[in-house]
């Protein structure tokens, strides 16, 4: 799909320079008034801020929960609410952080706000759709919200059968129903991110012109198209299972709870790349921009962000070591779960190259893809750790396992997430943010996190197993080190909320490049105008290509009935868009 | 028959954010073809349970696929096969602009799907009155097998999830001639036949799968 | 970092797990040092500067593809031997029945004593555990001796390890199983093999000549029935024992029954045959686990909490 024969196919096409509008009188935000525009608006950036304004709710309701969580371990019994309830809570908590929060956060805020721009394309393929898609995670989102008011649900977010199909705790078919509907969403988003990344790019944007940050979300939407709908099946089954026993699952009627597990990581293992894949594009964008240097390798981390999806489908059975699959199989899978670490690796040795001999600005979202490059390493050093068998069989579902994906899931993607919308915030809003106040919350949430998690490693080690209520006297001081982290973390995001509000109501008016970037998406004005560019785009250079001028990234063709400020006109020679 | 670019004077169609038809067509199309993969997906993941019970109990599918009649099952595969040569032929009639030969077209195409419908119907009835419910409502004692209940668990899912999208189909062609009767489709823009037809080539293609699957054990 | 080593195995276990950490800090802190070096070193001195055209080195990539891929390489095979010796119990492993119900732990050994909640095995020789479930999945952990395995409720799993000290160790549950998930504990009790031999005797027998009250509140103990029931009147996932007897119970389907000798011991024997309103029907059967002469015994130490 590469092409190599750009010299080939070469059209001459008669551009001119378009300098961004600074600050602009009519933008995206203001185009179009009032509530009801904003419910039925098409538009990709509405719609990714629509989805910011939910993923943000989850984000704090769950971190809520897991404050509460906390807080209950404080105590080695019971310090405020019983075992029930707190086995609902940490259900919820993982449920709702990892289908609401983590797996539509990059794709649906960012990825929508930001895929058309940097193809200078005027909105996704299927504006439509991408609207439906918002609204089948809203109906998803009720349905989960119905299940927690009408009894909630205690099973873990990996709703293992037997105990989900017989349990009478909550309403676990509300729940499993809402996860159902709210894949579609995914699905959805998915085909459209694909289908716009292939059809919608504007002339000269060839495969190996395309931001990294598109390599990752198009390895992202393999995933979701390929992986989701298989968690569709397997809740459906398992919500048939409750509603009219079909026993498939279910030991007692004559079926095999295993074959649940295999079904649901099958899923929810490429899951955890639908979650960390596209926050590696974000991370390239970052480091690039405020090196203000070419990335390193940049096949090197496009391909691995394929590698990863590929592969990643492959190992899903290293969730299950201890589960009574065979030894064949385990040893298959921790084979496979090694090679997916290698382009990971690979991925993590390009950007600190990329660093090298840059010019480094460390404002806050760079500060941010540093701390996502130290705790992303701890995340995947221990990864190692729980992929060799014999270590595994020790530390499985233990705090070590929890520590692990926290730092994977926390100190990677959210840490990731936090660099992307701190990054694309001035495009997003038109309005700076404290520079000094997101540092100081940066280094807040970074000790925060660490003494959260870093304790839980010990303890999982020690053998402390997860998901228990009450624990044995030796792990109180780390429990409730880790709970002050915690209530740290927390202040953090508090403080953040504030400067993130502060700056929309009172922030510096920002410029259309804040950062000096080259690629597309800050050739326009800050905020967006509503069709993103009043020209089309031509791309002559790569997005990374900081030793070339600015004018060579600001070039295009006039609409029909465009601009009157003529520049003038230059010859450029651009490879012919594939059509594939 | 790609290539939709003969008739442009009407653009109604063209949504703004396209820069031509060709492109709307191209992606509408690519979208679709993506879809139908993720439905493959949908469906393999019960086709994964059918084969993992299966080769764990291979006598199992044997002895309870004999309750299945397979000759309303080849009557209903000939059923389908035939609704997706008429599906073919309305997406022709649109190439070449016969809006009255679409429309008979699509109204043949649901008239099968119903067909379809019905026979299922029937067989669900037949088998329900016996007592051959899925998992846990199981209460018919003619296949000597303990794990019947799961066979037929699994054959309910399947068939059940494939009749749902027959029915989806069957809205989405009565849809399709509400649009043409009102003359939205020409040579220039028939995208939504287009792929309404992939789609029930897809469906088609399924129960294919299905019928000997299920039916056609020995 | 880990629990004392306490079975053959371990050791093997915790030698890899040092390996990973030590590589895995060493190259965490040199990543972290070119990270704050490059970050101060080439930092921003002007808008102006211009950075150099390095697009990729193939020798360089080559070599952080390769050395990782040795490394991660090392660690599976490494793994995989010691998950392979953890897999192959020798021939003559005693063994050990586990029956996991939520959320007890129960040991049917080769004489037929059953102990719950507390597994005796004798020192330095191979033990295998044959487990089952008779409910939802459990999974059985020894944090000493570094073994873990599910407990499925439709087929038969299991593991062995040799203990290498006389002791206790803890025993957890470490598949959520539901409310009581975290009390699903059990002990493991290494004896000298004549100390082992002597228990395996005389357990059955030891508390026969014992006071009924006395015998039937160890019992309680012994076999978990304090997990779920209280003797001081809070309640937990099952009613209290305090002032349970003689009382008028309301059923869920709004019987109403006494309880009497017979209430309590279709209770504990089919403890799903009539639910106390407000409770959930998650006991299991403790039929083939307690005798007539110790559900007697159950009864009269019951009777005694008013």
């Amino acid at each position: 799909m590469a092409t190599n024969d750009e010299s080939k196919k070469v059209r001459k096409l008669q551009v001119r320079r378009f300098k961004p509008e600074e600050n602009p009188e009519k933008h995206y935000l203001n185009e179009e008034k009032g509530l009801w525009a904003w419910m039925t608006t098409v538009d990709h950036k509405k719609i990714g801020l629509m989805y910011l304004g939910s993923i943000v709710f989850f984000f704090f309701v769950a971190g809520v929960l897991a404050l509460l969580l906390r807080t209950e371990l404080l105590t080695p019994a019971r310090s405020f609410m019983d075992a029930d309830m707190y086995n609902q809570v940490f259900t919820l908590h993982g449920a709702i952080m990892i289908f609401f929060f983590l797996v539509p956060s990059v794709p649906a805020v960012l990825g929508n706000f930001i895929l058309p721009l940097q193809l200078g394309a005027k909105d996704v393929a299927f504006p439509r759709l991408n609207l439906a898609s918002y609204y089948i995670y809203v109906i998803g989102a009720l349905f989960t919200l119905f299940a927690i008011f009408t009894g909630g649900v205690d099973t873990g977010w990996t709703f293992y059968t037997p105990y989900s199909s017989t349990t009478s705790g909550g309403n676990i078919m509300a729940m499993t129903f809402g996860i159902f509907i709210l894949g579609f969403s995914s699905i959805l988003t998915g085909i459209n991110f694909m289908v716009t990344i292939h059809k919608m790019r504007s002339p000269g944007i060839t495969w190996n012109k395309l931001p990294l940050n598109l390599w990752g979300l198009y390895a992202t939407s393999i995933i979701q198209i390929l992986a989701t709908p298989v968690l569709a099946i397997t809740l459906l089954l398992l919500t048939m299972e409750r509603m009219l026993s079909i026993g498939i699952f279910d030991p007692a009627i004559g079926g095999d709870p295993v074959l649940y597990q295999h079904f649901f990581w099958f899923y929810s293992h490429p899951a955890v790349y639908i979650m960390i894949v596209p926050g590696f594009g974000i991370i390239s964008e970052v480091i690039s921009t405020f090196s203000r240097k070419v990335i390193f390798g940049y096949w090197a981390i496009a391909l691995s962000s394929l590698a990863i999806a590929f592969i990643g489908f492959l190992v899903w059975g290293h969730h299950m070591f201890t589960a009574g699959q065979s030894s064949l199989a385990n040893m298959v899978f921790s084979f496979l779960t090694f090679l997916v670490g290698i382009p990971t690796g690979i991925k993590i040795f390009n950007w600190l190259a990329t660093m090298y001999k840059g010019s480094i600005d460390l404002k806050t979202p760079m500060v941010y893809a540093l701390v996502f490059l130290f705790l992303f390493t701890i995340g995947g050093f221990t990864g190692i750790m729980l992929g060799a068998l014999a270590v595994d069989i020790h530390l499985h579902d233990t705090y070590y396992v929890v520590a692990h994906f926290h730092y994977v899931m926390m100190g990677g993607m959210v840490m990731a997430f936090l660099a992307g919308l701190h990054y694309w915030w001035p495009k997003m809003f038109g309005k700076m943010y404290s520079e000094f106040w997101a540092k100081i919350t940066c280094a807040v949430i970074f000790v925060g996190f660490n003494m959260t998690f870093l304790p839980q490693f010990v303890m999982g080690a020690q053998g402390m197993p997860r998901r228990y209520f009450n624990y044995i006297d030796q792990f109180q001081s780390f429990h409730q080190f880790s709970t002050i982290g915690a209530y740290i973390m927390g202040v953090g995001f508090v403080m953040m909320a504030a400067y993130m509000i502060h700056s929309l109501v009172k922030g510096k008016p920002a410029s259309s490049n804040p950062w000096g970037s080259r690629a597309l998406e800050w050739q326009t004005s800050s905020p967006v105008p509503l069709h993103n560019f009043e020209h089309t785009p031509v791309i002559i250079n790569g997005p990374y290509d900081y030793h070339k001028p600015m004018s060579e990234f600001q070039l295009g063709i006039a609409a029909k009935h465009g601009h009157h400020h003529a520049e003038e006109e230059v010859a450029v020679k651009v490879s012919k868009q594939e059509k594939e | 028959m790609s290539q939709p670019s003969a008739v442009e004077e009407k653009l109604e169609h063209l949504q703004h954010h396209f820069i031509d038809s060709d492109q709307q067509f191209e992606a509408s199309k690519l979208g679709m073809w993506i879809f139908l993969v993720t439905e493959i997906l949908f469906f393999g993941g019960l086709f994964a349970a059918y084969i993992v019970y299966r080769s764990w109990y291979p006598e199992l599918y044997l002895l309870a696929s004999e309750e299945l009649d397979v000759f309303w099952g080849a009557v209903n595969t000939f059923v389908l096969i035939g609704s997706s040569l008429t599906v073919a032929m309305a997406i022709r009639s649109a190439q070449l602009n016969q809006i009255r030969g679409l429309i008979i077209n699509l109204w043949i195409t649901i008239g099968l799907a119903v067909t379809f419908m019905v026979i299922k119907y029937f067989e669900y009835a037949e088998k329900i009155e016996k007592g051959i419910l899925p998992g846990a409502h199981y209460s018919y004692d003619g296949i000597a097998h303990e794990k019947a209940n799961i066979f037929f668990s699994i054959y309910y899912m399947m068939t059940g999830l494939h009749g749902i999208h027959v029915l989806v189909g069957i809205g989405l062609m009565v849809w399709l001639v509400f649009k043409a009767k009102k003359k939205v489709f020409h040579s220039g823009y028939y995208t939504p036949v287009e792929i309404t037809g992939l789609y029930w080539h897809l469906v088609d293609v399924i129960w294919i799968f299905l019928f000997p699957l299920l039916y056609l054990i020995d | 970092m880990l629990p004392p080593a306490k079975s053959t195995t371990a050791a093997e276990t915790d030698a890899l797990f040092h390996f990973i950490t030590s590589v895995s800090l060493i190259l965490l802190l040199g990543i972290t040092i070119a990270i704050v070096y490059f970050a101060w070193k080439y930092r921003r001195r002007s808008e102006d500067d211009v950075t150099p055209v390095i697009t990729h080195n193939s020798t360089l990539e080559i070599t952080w593809s390769v050395i990782p891929l040795i490394l991660v390489m090392i660690v599976f095979g490494w793994g995989l031997t010691g998950y392979m010796n953890l897999t192959t119990p020798p021939d003559d492993a005693y063994e050990i029945r586990v029956v996991a119900k939520s959320w007890l732990w129960e040991f049917h050994y080769q004489n037929g004593h059953v102990s719950v909640n507390e597994m005796h095995v004798p020192v330095d020789r191979p033990v295998k555990l044959v487990m089952s479930s008779d409910d939802v999945i459990h999974s059985l952990y020894i944090p000493d001796y570094r073994v873990k395995m599910d407990v499925l409720p439709n087929r038969y799993t299991s593991l062995w390890f040799e203990a290498t000290e006389i002791g206790e160790s803890v025993i957890y549950c470490a598949e959520y199983c539901g409310t009581a998930h975290s009390n699903m504990l059990a002990t493991a009790h290494v004896h000298s093999q004549e100390d082992f031999e002597i228990w395996l005797e005389t357990a059955g027998a030891e508390d026969d000549d014992m006071d009924p009250v006395a015998r039937g509140e160890q019992l309680v103990t012994r076999n978990a029935c304090d997990t779920c029931h209280s003797s001081d009147g809070t309640r937990l996932q099952g009613p209290t024992f305090q002032g349970l007897f003689g009382s008028e119970r309301e059923m869920e389907d709004g019987e109403i029954v006494v309880a009497d000798e017979n209430y309590i011991r279709e209770s504990i024997l089919e403890p799903n045959a009539r639910i106390t309103a407000g409770y959930q029907p998650v006991m299991p059967s403790y039929a083939g686990t307690l005798d007539d002469r110790q559900i007697d015994a159950i009864i009269e130490y019951i009777k005694t909490l008013e």
